[in-house]
């Protein structure tokens, strides 16, 4: 520690004292450790994932060529895909009308919009299991048709919070930023292009990341609406984990860990700083 | 110099109410071509509401409004023929200065290379040439402020509306941009029409000035006449700095009259005010107008004053507070009646300031036609 303290500490570099140190290793410990752990353990030379006994990358050849994997990657990379477009539109327009228009049940709808969120997930699950076979949803159409139970319930639970986040960010809105386009000839339609979606835009790619991420991941509520041709990742390592954790399973994590990783960062990269900067 | 008396804008019989509050109450006034229009007034005087209904941001609930002789009536404001200066300024941040200024025409279908010369022309008249690719977030609040005036020029509208265009700037770039402002409308020659609270800002760079207060026009005038021929109290105290004593008028001739205050003593004017004989009226005298001595001089001060036929304007007092400003000192002198009066006394010495002091007897004059008397 002497070593790096030329200077005395100033009263609120509280990153230099031991105890916010060990306090910020512990918490990155509990938070990275198991996913490191997974990581390491795709290469390791053993069926049983338990002891180390050398490296190799078979189980990434296997995995990618466990075709019900693949396809079920594929599922899901599709399902999240349509799943984060749907939700963005959906969610957008949702909060734009409830910040902007007056209508009546508007007091309802603003606190039923976030009802997905608040109901447990096995809840809704079930809720849509039940729906789709009341209402006689087809389970032999084609692909990527047949996704298509799935995608409508992971919309439901995707778009509240891309409406929540729109929301707070249309709070800071300043008005007079619509006025001053309408001042200089803009119609309604103008005004919401150039300059309200520029607004919302860092909204909407925060938006687009959680819904993408919701649905990519979600086990719960895809796993009543599946059907035996529509496994989706999560459901599919569920159900090898069930005969054994081998560590084709820990390869096929990894795959799906460094896939969100580079998405997450390639959207801040592209949004994150200029984003920041323009909210002032 | 004929075109200047054709009104650009009328306002005939305005009303605008929300809800129970009247915010604007049966307002008429006309706005000439040209000329640099100030509405001033104290916060929530309905000032901002007029500028809006002109804008077309707010709809008049009685009385129509006129641009160029035409009624307004049913014509949102992206197609008025009206530009705004905004208070936030409202520039838009995700747009660098050139496609903020642009952007008007780009919606007006203007392109290319007029286009260009139009938005580099604009922007040379608010000083910001070179700052083209600049974004709103880089520049300082004085910049933004240009950005907002070049976007709205560049539209070259018959009327530029400016909500409190200074409020947020500090004291010396207010200063300076009050030049810049009465600078750039006789250049463009474009009617402005400014809202503002703030006197200073109204008094340097107007033509003319309505006043406004809860809601009507307390008094519409130049900007010497306001502060020399205030109509009645609220505007002689709102615009600048005043003491007013009530009196009763005892004596109206056509050249000269007196009314007789309790709180300052017998007030003589050299002019008559027309005004009923006996009636309750109120004496407003500015405090630069009064002169102030040490009591000894009391000779050279009846001189001096003795300019009204019947009497001398003259008041003894003690000094209660001082506040020296530098260029002037500010006086609180408590009068014989035991009302107080303002004066304030250029320093035009070094050593002036060095005169007075707290609880020195002094001896006030005013000339007899400082002291205005009003009605109402």
């Amino acid at each position: 520690m002497a070593l790096f303290a030329r200077t005395p500490r100033a009263p609120l570099e509280y990153s230099r004292t031991l105890w916010m140190r060990l306090w910020v290793g512990t918490v990155m410990l509990f938070l990275y450790a198991p996913l490191f752990v997974l990581m390491i353990f795709s290469f390791n030379d053993s069926k049983r994932n338990v002891v180390w006994r050398g490296f190799t990358t078979k189980y990434y050849e296997k995995a990618f060529g466990n075709d019900q994997l693949v396809e079920a990657l594929v599922n899901s990379l599709t399902i999240a895909a349509l799943a984060t477009v749907a939700s963005l539109v959906l969610g957008a327009v949702a909060a734009v009308m409830l910040w902007r228009f007056r209508f009546p049940f508007k007091g309802v709808i603003d606190g039923a919009i976030s009802l997905p969120i608040i109901v447990p997930e096995i809840c809704l699950g079930v809720a849509f299991l039940m729906f789709f076979s009341a209402i006689d949803w087809p389970t032999d159409l084609i692909w990527p048709l047949n996704l298509g139970a799935i995608t409508i319930a992971h919309i439901t639970f995707c778009f509240p919070f891309v409406t929540m986040v729109v929301r707070s960010r249309l709070a800071t809105f300043n008005r007079e930023q619509e006025e001053a386009a309408k001042d200089l000839g803009a119609n309604e339609w103008q005004v919401f292009r150039d300059v309200l979606i520029p607004h919302i835009k860092p909204a909407l790619v925060a938006g687009a990341l959680l819904s993408f991420t919701l649905s990519l991941d979600d086990f719960v509520i895809t796993y009543f609406t599946s059907g035996p041709d529509t496994i989706t990742f999560p459901v599919k390592v569920y159900s090898m984990v069930r005969f054994s954790v081998t560590p084709e399973v820990n390869a096929a994590s990894t795959i799906l860990i460094i896939l969100t990783v580079i998405l997450t960062a390639a959207a801040l990269k592209f949004q994150g700083v200029k984003a920041i900067a323009e909210t002032h | 110099m004929t075109d200047t008396a054709r009104p650009i804008i009328q306002i005939q019989n305005v009303s605008k109410r929300f809800g129970k509050v009247t915010a604007v109450d049966d307002v008429s006034l006309d706005i000439l071509a040209g000329e640099f229009f100030v509405l001033l007034g104290p916060s929530g005087c309905g000032k901002t509401t007029l500028l809006r209904m002109i804008a077309g941001f707010e709809l008049p609930s009685e009385g129509k409004i006129l641009i160029d002789g035409q009624d307004m009536v049913g014509i949102p404001p992206n197609k008025r023929p009206v530009n705004m200066v905004f208070q936030s300024y409202a520039v838009f941040p995700h747009m660098s200065v050139a496609d903020n200024v642009a952007y008007g025409l780009k919606i007006a279908g203007v392109k290319g290379g007029e286009a260009k010369d139009r938005v580099a022309e604009a922007l040379e008249l608010v000083k910001l040439g070179g700052f083209e690719t600049r974004m709103p977030d880089q520049m300082s609040g004085g910049q933004r402020q240009r950005v907002a005036l070049a976007r709205s020029l560049v539209m070259r509208p018959k009327v530029l509306l400016l909500d409190e265009p200074l409020s947020a700037l500090d004291a010396k770039l207010r200063a300076q941009m009050q030049f810049e402002l009465s600078e750039l409308q006789e250049k463009v020659g474009i009617t402005f029409v400014t809202v503002t609270h703030d006197q200073d800002e109204a008094l340097s760079m107007a033509c003319r000035i309505a006043v406004i207060n809860k809601g009507d026009v307390a008094q519409l005038a130049t900007p010497s006449d306001l502060y020399e021929y205030p109509a009645n109290r609220f505007v002689a105290d709102f615009v600048g700095s005043v003491n007013i004593f009530e009196g009763k008028l005892t004596l109206d001739d056509p050249d000269k009259a007196a009314v007789d205050c309790p709180g300052l003593g017998k007030v003589y004017l050299n002019h008559g005010v027309t005004g009923p004989h006996g009636a309750d009226v109120w004496i407003a005298l500015r405090p630069e107008k009064i002169y102030l001595h040490v009591p000894g001089e009391g000779k050279a001060v009846k001189a001096a004053a003795q300019d009204a036929p019947d009497g001398y304007n003259f008041a003894r007092g003690k000094i209660k507070g001082m506040s020296y400003l530098g260029d002037i000192t500010l006086f609180e002198i408590e009068l014989e009646s035991g009302a107080r009066i303002r004066v304030s006394r250029p320093n035009l010495s070094r050593h002036d300031q060095e005169d007075f002091t707290w609880d020195d007897k002094v001896s006030m004059h005013w000339r007899a036609d400082s002291p205005v008397v009003l009605l109402g």
